[in-house]
């Protein structure tokens, strides 16, 4: 399997504060990780590191064969990164949300009705402003926004947050069926008895660094 | 290109068109800055058919800010930075693309203003191709510098008070320009108003140019 993810002695700084302090990970292709960790353990700034959004200070990191201390940006096209924020316009209809971002990411308008009803978006919300939906439902909209790009590297903060079970459960479903297309899939929960099920390899992370992998030879 | 231009330009002026902000609350806003600058002056209707090409640019200056920054805090709220810089569309055609559609915005707002102007300041238009030229010039100038230093206030927390203190001074060439070409179209000036407006225009180009260059950078590290 080639790798995805390589991360080597990665440290990383935001402001003056080091949020990854040389951290080692290697992620390939079809794996299904699980990230787990206290509030602070890097978590969040791992998968920022990963779409670039992150500079790294030093170490060896590759996202996709891209060396991301030459560009950071060149992997992104392939990557979609769900964060806290759900990175909606809370003004655009639906429909015009999901279109705008397929069109952004270089994936084809009409994949939006698919990603829309993959998702669970029933189809009398799409005409309706994002900003009158509940905290559920714009979860919905911002995961058909990553769906409709299909990306072969899905980064996602607490993807579960907001939606309910039979959500949780389809979303599930959404992220093994594109695993076993071959896309890898790294996600940050603090819900492990419920997301421990759909993860091939669970990552712990302290004080931005791993501290246990299940997958480590 | 064209097409990612378009795309963002198209995105901006439909999340606008759903808010109504720009003609229902900025367009009147600086509506009532004319009603309120032709009171300041006691309603003297010589002051202010002399005065009317640069009061009409401080009340574009005022809605013009206002715009600039609600089109950045459309990018800003929910996270929406993160998405517009995972894109794929590239940082010369965001540049473009929101300044086109803050052009069409501030256009407008021109519009209405104009309209205020005429009705409130009596004025007579005598060059009505320097005005055309001098208001597409300014308005050009408005929306590219205001891309531009949007971005780069974009990612800190202070940018609803720190933008208008960066891009006020940086638009008061526009402004001053921008009311002498009135001032000669309007007739109250004898004075070089092709030459005002070729100014605007010059300073449209500089900051074209600089955010075609600059804003893939100020993006990444605003």
């Amino acid at each position: 399997m080639s790798a995805v993810v390589e991360f080597e002695k990665v440290v990383a700084v935001a402001g003056s504060f080091p949020v990854l302090t040389g951290l080692d990970l290697r992620v390939d292709q079809g794996e299904v990780v699980l990230l787990r960790g206290e509030n602070g353990a890097g978590k969040t700034s791992f998968l920022r590191a990963c779409a670039g959004l992150i500079s790294v200070s030093s170490g060896d990191a590759h996202i996709l064969g891209f060396d991301m201390r030459v560009d950071r940006r060149a992997p992104r096209r392939y990557i979609g990164l769900l964060g806290h924020e759900n990175n909606l316009y809370q003004d655009l209809w639906v429909r015009e949300h999901v279109e705008f971002r397929a069109a952004a990411v270089g994936a084809a308008e009409s994949d939006t009705d698919a990603a829309l009803i993959r998702v669970g978006v029933s189809k009398q919300l799409w005409t309706v402003p994002i900003g009158s939906l509940s905290a559920g439902q714009r979860r919905k909209v911002a995961i058909a926004s990553l769906v409709v790009g299909r990306p072969r590297l899905w980064l996602l903060d607490e993807p579960h947050a907001s939606l309910d079970s039979e959500s949780r459960e389809n979303l599930d479903v959404i992220l093994a069926e594109a695993a076993r297309l071959g896309a890898t899939i790294i996600f940050a929960s603090h819900e492990s008895p419920l997301t421990k099920g759909i993860a091939s390899r669970v990552v712990t992370l302290g004080g931005g660094r791993v501290l246990e992998d299940s997958g480590a030879s | 290109m064209l097409a990612e231009i378009l795309l963002v330009a198209r995105k901006d002026l439909r999340v606008e068109w759903r808010a109504k902000i720009a003609l229902g609350q900025v367009a009147p806003l600086a509506l009532l800055i004319l009603v309120v600058l032709a009171f300041a002056l006691d309603a003297n209707s010589s002051l202010l058919e002399l005065g009317a090409g640069g009061l009409y640019w401080v009340a574009v200056l005022y809605g013009g800010t206002l715009l600039i920054q609600r089109s950045f805090d459309v990018e800003t709220d929910d996270g929406n930075m993160d998405a517009f810089r995972m894109s794929v569309i590239g940082a010369p055609s965001l540049f473009l693309g929101k300044s086109l559609a803050l052009f069409v915005q501030i256009g407008l707002l021109e519009l209405v203003l104009g309209s205020g102007v005429a009705v409130l300041y009596n004025v007579r238009v005598v060059d009505w191709g320097l005005l055309l030229v001098a208001a597409v010039a300014g308005t050009i100038a408005f929306s590219v510098c205001g891309v531009l230093w949007g971005v780069m206030s974009a990612g800190l927390r202070v940018r609803a008070t720190l933008l208008p203190l960066l891009l006020v001074p940086v638009l008061v060439p526009i402004l001053l320009a921008g009311s002498r070409a009135f001032e000669t179209a309007l007739g109250v000036r004898a004075d070089a108003g092709w030459t005002w407006a070729s100014l605007m225009l010059v300073i449209a180009a500089v900051h074209t140019a600089i955010g075609l260059g600059a804003f893939g950078f100020l993006l990444e590290e605003g």
